[in-house]
């Protein structure tokens, strides 16, 4: 075996209560920082995923970022303009079917219509407010999960009724609908209608289950007043990270406000940015205490082992050799510490996902868990860094030590 | 002959309030085949002169020559090398690295040097042991074993790399009187041995008795050379 490494594996062999000290620092620094990535990790994805899923990837609204220049601002330089009141524009998205069409034509992904309104379920003299949304069946499946969290009914009993209309559980609860009950929707201008209760879904998403229901197209229509509206169209892209790009390239193409997943929950993937950074550098923080232990620990042995380093040099042992030797012995710590880690981690992320609880916000009773590779990788290497330096300092003295003052000093 | 070891008005002073010296310009030549000890009262700068001669020390002026090559300009790496194959130590005390056998001590030289393979340091560090009357020791730790088994594996240890020149510092101050005669045996073998006369021993010692064994007395005197007494008649 290599001298340096039998020498190293020596020193932390014989000191075995301060090699497990240091191997336990490291090994608790790792397996929690695995644990608390999975954690974090797992929670943003799950949270994500809902997101994703729940809501349409790219929304297409009839509304504009910035109104329509003035003629006058385009013909000149500069223009003054007084006296100017808002036009009244007719909502909805010109030639919605069209514009569909030419996005279908090239973008990856699945085209659906919607019409948005605000308006008031009642029954049995009980109102709620409510987010209405008129769809066309044959198409929402594509873009939203609509079909498969309907509980009672299906999608298609849209159809089987006239006025039908789709509840979220929690808002048919609150007034106490059921299934092939009749309602009476008031839309936004007054219109009212009376709708069958074909349905009832369930999102997961408290706040949708409490708010939305769900409805034809022309029924929805009828409820903002005008027929023939499109306010919405819904895309579900393939790629659902390139949500950002697409939006960007169908807004620039169709002039209307393109409003990709990610830009709708800007403030919410910052926090979880933000929410990263801090992760990070609280297992950054853990890492860095077990490493002063190791440092502790290899400092220790090097004082106790000044008269052996001096001898190793008076018989010709190199500085960078004598100093590998402690630097080894930072590794040996932290490899065997960082194993020890990744298995505590993998125990503890397993030990979290059975723990139970009860959220009134949503329907998962168990903590989401991402299994990852890479937060092992990150924890280990950060972990084998940081045993490495705690090592180089203390290995960096003991090279420097002079052995004619320690061999005059013994003598 | 040529010198296997020199000093060439060798001066060691340390630095401080009021520098020190410790070795005053010393003129000192071994040639192989010598066993030679040098002798002071403490604090005459005997052992000073024996850490320049093994080069753990840097003259402050005057040069130490070994094989000669002059030394006082070689950087730690080629010092240290130079250490490793041309020089051997053995301390007043054992100095055996504690958690390591007998055997694993003799053979950390030969394995720092790195020129023969695992097989054969064994056989070299077990045939050395067992020219030291240490075969029945070889795995035992220094703290498993008496202070003279110690010295001699330190003996063995010093011996490793074959080396030209062995410098012992007091090599039997800790021993009793039996196991000082037996240490004393053992490195007046080294050079008396036909085969080994191309080595030389230097020894520091303060016993006088003891000096009178070797070839060559050098008696130490505030950092001078003070007397030079040649004991045995000498090839060189």
């Amino acid at each position: 075996m290599n001298l340096v490494l039998t020498i190293a594996l020596t020193h932390v062999r014989f000191r075995i209560r301060q090699t497990i000290v240091g191997v336990f620092g490291v090994a608790v620094g790792v397996g929690f920082s695995i644990m608390m990535a999975a954690l974090m990790e797992g929670s943003q994805n799950d949270f994500v995923t809902q997101l994703v899923d729940s809501l349409p990837h790219i929304s297409v609204t009839d509304e504009r970022r910035d109104p329509p220049p003035q003629p006058a601002t385009l013909a000149y330089d500069a223009a003054e303009i007084h006296g100017l009141s808002t036009a009244s524009i007719r909502p909805g998205i010109k030639n919605p079917f069209a514009t569909m069409a030419a996005i279908e034509s090239w973008l990856p992904g699945a085209v659906a219509p919607s019409v948005q309104a605000k308006g008031v379920v009642r029954y049995a003299s009980r109102d709620t407010a409510a987010s209405l949304v008129g769809v066309d069946p044959r198409r929402e499946g594509a873009v939203s999960k609509l079909a498969t969290q309907i509980r009672q009914g299906s999608i298609e009993n849209l159809y089987k009724a006239s006025n039908a209309i789709i509840l979220g559980d929690q808002l048919a609860k609150k007034i106490g609908a059921r299934v092939g009950n009749t309602v009476t929707v008031v839309g936004g201008n007054g219109n009212s209608i009376h709708c069958t209760v074909v349905g009832l879904y369930h999102s997961g998403v408290s706040q949708a289950d409490q708010t939305q229901a769900y409805m034809l197209l022309k029924t929805g229509q009828i409820l903002a007043g005008q027929t023939g509206l499109v306010n919405e169209i819904r895309i579900k892209a393939q790629d659902v990270m390139a949500s950002r790009d697409l939006a960007r390239r169908i807004e620039s193409e169709t002039g209307y406000k393109s409003v990709s997943w990610q830009e709708a929950h800007e403030d919410l993937l910052s926090a979880f940015e933000l929410r990263n950074i801090i992760m990070y550098m609280v297992v950054g923080a853990i890492l860095l205490v077990a490493s002063f232990g190791t440092y502790n620990i290899i400092s220790t042995i090097t004082h106790e082992k000044t008269r052996d380093i001096a001898i190793l040099k008076s018989l010709g042992l190199r500085q960078d050799t004598v100093r590998r030797i402690f630097v080894l012995e930072g590794a040996i710590i932290g490899v065997i510490g960082l194993f020890v880690g990744w298995a505590l981690g993998y125990g503890l992320t397993l030990i979290m996902g059975q723990v139970e609880f009860k959220s009134p916000f949503i329907d998962a009773n168990r903590l989401p868990l991402l299994y990852s590779w890479r937060h092992y990788i990150v924890a280990g290497s950060v972990a084998l860094a940081a045993s490495l330096v705690a090592g180089w300092f203390p290995a960096r003295k003991a090279a420097s030590v002079q052995p004619v003052d320690i061999i005059r000093g013994a003598s | 002959m040529s010198a296997l070891i020199e000093t060439q008005q060798a001066v060691r002073i340390i630095d401080g309030e009021i520098p020190t010296t410790l070795v005053g310009g010393i003129d000192l030549v071994v040639h192989p085949g010598e066993f030679v000890a040098i002798t002071g009262p403490s604090g005459s700068g005997k052992s000073s002169l024996l850490y320049l001669l093994g080069l753990l020390d840097i003259p402050t002026n005057g040069e130490v020559f070994v094989e000669g090559k002059a030394t006082s300009k070689l950087d730690e790496n080629a010092r240290a090398q130079l250490r490793l194959s041309t020089l051997g130590f053995v301390f007043q005390f054992h100095f055996l690295l504690p958690e390591f056998s007998a055997l694993e001590n003799v053979k950390l030289p030969m394995r720092a040097l790195g020129k023969l393979n695992e097989r054969q340091m064994q056989a070299r560090a077990e045939e050395l042991l067992t020219s030291l009357g240490l075969a029945d020791q070889m795995t035992k730790r220094p703290d498993q074993m008496s202070g003279g088994q110690r010295q001699r594996v330190a003996i063995a240890r010093a011996l490793a790399n074959d080396p030209a020149v062995i410098l012992a510092d007091e090599p039997t101050g800790n021993l009793d009187t039996k196991s000082s005669e037996q240490v004393i045996a053992i490195l007046r073998g080294l050079v008396s041995q036909t085969s080994k006369a191309s080595r030389a021993v230097i020894i520091v010692t303060h016993d006088l008795e003891l000096a009178a064994r070797t070839d060559r007395r050098v008696h130490v005197v505030d950092g001078k050379i003070a007397s030079e007494e040649q004991l045995t008649p000498h090839s060189g």
